[in-house]
């Protein structure tokens, strides 16, 4: 497999970049993808490919756009007054930005895990169970109790609450909250997870337990994530995207970008001289 | 997208010295004071708050807790056949036989003209003779017996035995003579008066006689105003609300909507009034002074605050909340049904039960639609014509006799009872819809 990855943004080709030894085919791709908010651009042309069965980690100072990525591959930018996206990116080879694509059936097959931790003021049970029954994906209760209990397993979460499931989800604690909303996303089945910062209101221990989770989730779905800590990019990612204002300035293999990036403001980032 | 990195290690702090200390000691004097003299600004607001809620309530009770009770005499009526009319009992007077019956067994001897009895007679509530006519046509053959008849007795006597007129006031300033207050001091030795629950303020409707006249025509006909004020206000304006803040456009047109929504709510209630005259009476010819028009112009005033008040509880829901909900690929309507308004609901419930308190209590545009004027009996519908609560005590206060006044206060009463017990409801529903999340 040919790789597609490498585009800087900036249009500066530094040599022949190595080849990648992530191999999975690309679930989704970007090209020149700029977002607006009213007169202001967020995002400036970005071109990235994102494999499949692999964790994209999304990094870069604050408010250098990459979250604002993550957002328009679920259309989370539609939410937003006065929000404009240009470009293409396509999920399988479909603009998921086609007119004819309902931005709720693409959302099920992308889920999404905010920064902080939103579970619905409701029960753990109704929680995890909010997804099938919008989707319409159960026909009986029995099936949805064991949707319920395979996603809740998944997350690493059902040992835990097995015997609490009536309860309120607000009374779980920080770590837990972001497990069942995680497991919440997947009880849809997505073939795309996206993480906006999942563990940035977590503590190391809750931390640890959910980066374990998304190795594991990386066997299944696609996972992208966004995240300020470079040892995490480094510990849970294949695949790295830094961006920098705007721009995305150079996107490869986990190592290689930690190792031997190609761009000096990529160096300068890691090695933590700005940002 | 938030920060998590901006974290400088704070410059090691030298020792201050000595002069900045002081510098610093007296600085803090000074805001201690000014922390302690605001705690006791709020406490003065707090206690003359207090105050002036305690002198209110106060004098309201202590002018009206005398028309709770009420005085009623029992005299022996004398069922002359002669007097009595058997085709229509009601028109017979039977006061005058109570009377005469009366001054007869005292062994007072009346004059030619019966003035005496007449006098007499002004004591006793025409309530008399509408209990004694009952009696006769129920039992056509007590005509000719004597029988016990137990009836109120008129206001002004009522009001002397309540000890709220003195014989120290000249005879010829009081509307009782000094003849009349022996009769009712001797009635009172005599046994024959007693002071009993006036049933009459809550189960009549407005009378021109004060001692028969009660609240419960303009308590219907406030429940029945109000119920239409909630079936209209309540879903029109939490409706739009929703809309306005979920679904509509952020455009030129919202905001000239919402600047105008504002504007509404502090248009003076009596141009509502006049809409309503113009609107509801005038041009669709629905009957004047019913709950159904009170009604539709309380809701038409209600509509702006309740849409803010709603509007306002559903920002107030943590965006986190919707975003979950779309991004799980629920639509707008099933995040805003599903998760927003049940979070929002107790804002919204007490945004609607206080904007409806606020109806009950309002009078102005009532009197444009001609609902303040005097209505007897208790309205069965809602295109009946129909008192309010404050529109009664308004008329009860501009009336000329003196026992209505007492009245007004009792009537003031049972209004804040009522708007207590829609408060309470109000706080029962925010409790039962409160979550936290």
């Amino acid at each position: 497999m040919t790789n597609r990855i490498y585009r800087a943004a900036d249009g500066v080709e530094a040599g022949a970049p190595p080849p990648s030894r992530v191999t999975t085919p690309v679930k989704i791709s970007a090209r020149d993808v700029s977002v607006f908010y009213g007169e202001k651009q967020a995002l400036f042309d970005v071109s990235l490919d994102i494999q499949d069965k692999t964790v994209t980690a999304l990094i870069g100072p604050s408010g250098c756009g990459k979250s604002t990525f993550l957002r328009t591959m679920n259309r989370m930018n539609d939410t937003i007054p006065d929000a404009r996206v240009t470009g293409r990116i396509d999920m399988d080879g479909e603009d998921v930005n086609a007119r004819a694509v309902d931005p709720v059936l693409l959302r099920a097959r992308v889920g999404m895990v905010f920064q902080r931790p939103n579970p619905f003021p409701k029960s753990i049970w109704e929680n995890v169970a909010y997804g099938p029954k919008i989707h319409g994906l159960t026909t009986s209760k029995s099936e949805l109790d064991d949707v319920v209990q395979n996603a809740l397993k998944r997350a690493g979460l059902w040992d835990e609450v097995a015997d609490r499931l009536g309860q309120s989800a607000t009374g779980l604690s920080g770590g837990q909250q972001q497990r069942l909303v995680i497991a919440r996303a997947i009880a849809v089945n997505p073939e795309v997870i996206l993480m906006d910062e999942p563990c940035s209101a977590l503590d190391p221990i809750a931390t640890a337990r959910i980066e374990e989770l998304i190795d594991e989730l990386r066997e299944r779905f696609c996972i992208v994530i966004v995240t300020h800590s470079m040892a995490q990019a480094a510990r849970v990612s294949q695949r790295t995207a830094f961006f920098h204002m705007g721009r995305l300035v150079e996107a490869g293999d986990t190592e290689e970008i930690f190792t031997n990036p190609r761009e000096r403001r990529t160096l300068d980032y890691i090695t933590g001289r700005f940002g | 997208m938030t920060d998590a990195a901006d974290m400088t290690p704070a410059a090691p702090v030298a020792a201050p010295s000595a002069p900045l200390r002081d510098r610093l000691a007296a600085g803090l004097k000074r805001r201690h004071a000014r922390e302690n003299r605001f705690r006791w600004y709020g406490r003065l607001a707090i206690i003359a708050a207090l105050a002036f809620l305690a002198l209110l309530m106060g004098r309201i009770v202590s002018q009206g807790y005398t028309a709770f009770y009420i005085h009623t005499a029992a005299v022996a009526v004398h069922l002359d056949p002669a007097k009595v009319d058997r085709g229509y009992p009601a028109g017979s007077n039977f006061e005058q036989m109570a009377a005469e019956q009366m001054l007869a067994r005292w062994g007072e001897t009346d004059d030619a003209a019966g003035t005496k009895a007449k006098a007499l007679r002004s004591l006793f509530s025409s309530e008399l003779k509408f209990r004694a006519a009952e009696m006769v046509t129920r039992q056509p053959g007590l005509i000719g017996e004597t029988v016990p008849v137990t009836a109120p007795l008129s206001d002004d006597a009522d009001l002397y035995l309540k000890g709220k007129i003195s014989r120290d006031v000249p005879s010829d300033q009081r509307r009782l003579s000094d003849q009349q207050l022996n009769w009712l001091d001797r009635m009172q030795a005599d046994g024959l008066v007693a002071s009993r629950f006036n049933s009459a303020l809550f189960l009549n409707g407005d009378s021109t006689e004060p001692e028969l006249a009660g609240v419960l025509g303009a308590v219907v006909g406030s429940a029945l105003m109000l119920l239409v004020t909630a079936l209209i206000a309540i879903p029109l304006g939490v409706g739009a609300a929703i809309y306005l803040e979920e679904f509509s456009p952020r455009n030129r047109i919202s905001e000239l909507i919402e600047v105008n929504i504002n504007n509404l709510a502090a248009v003076p209630s009596i141009v509502y009034g006049l809409l309503g005259l113009a609107l509801f009476i005038n041009w669709m010819h629905l009957p004047r002074a019913s709950p159904l028009v009170g009604g539709l112009v309380l809701a038409l005033m209600a509509l702006p605050t309740l849409i803010i008040a709603t509007r306002s509880s559903l920002k107030a829901v943590p965006p986190s909340i919707r975003e979950a909900a779309l991004a799980m690929g629920a639509s707008r309507t099933q995040a805003v049904f599903g998760h927003v308004l049940p979070l929002a609901m107790p804002g919204v419930m007490t945004g609607a039960i206080i904007s409806m308190a606020h109806a009950l209590g309002e009078t102005a545009p009532l009197l444009l639609i001609g609902m303040i004027s005097f209505v007897p009996g208790v309205p069965a519908a809602i295109d009946q014509p129909a008192g309010a609560l404050p529109s009664l005590i308004y008329i009860w206060e501009n009336a000329s006799e003196r026992a209505f006044h007492e009245r007004t206060a009792a009537a003031i009463m049972v209004l804040l009872a009522f708007m207590i017990l829609m408060n309470a409801a109000a706080i029962i529903l925010r409790r039962r819809f409160e979550r936290r999340w």
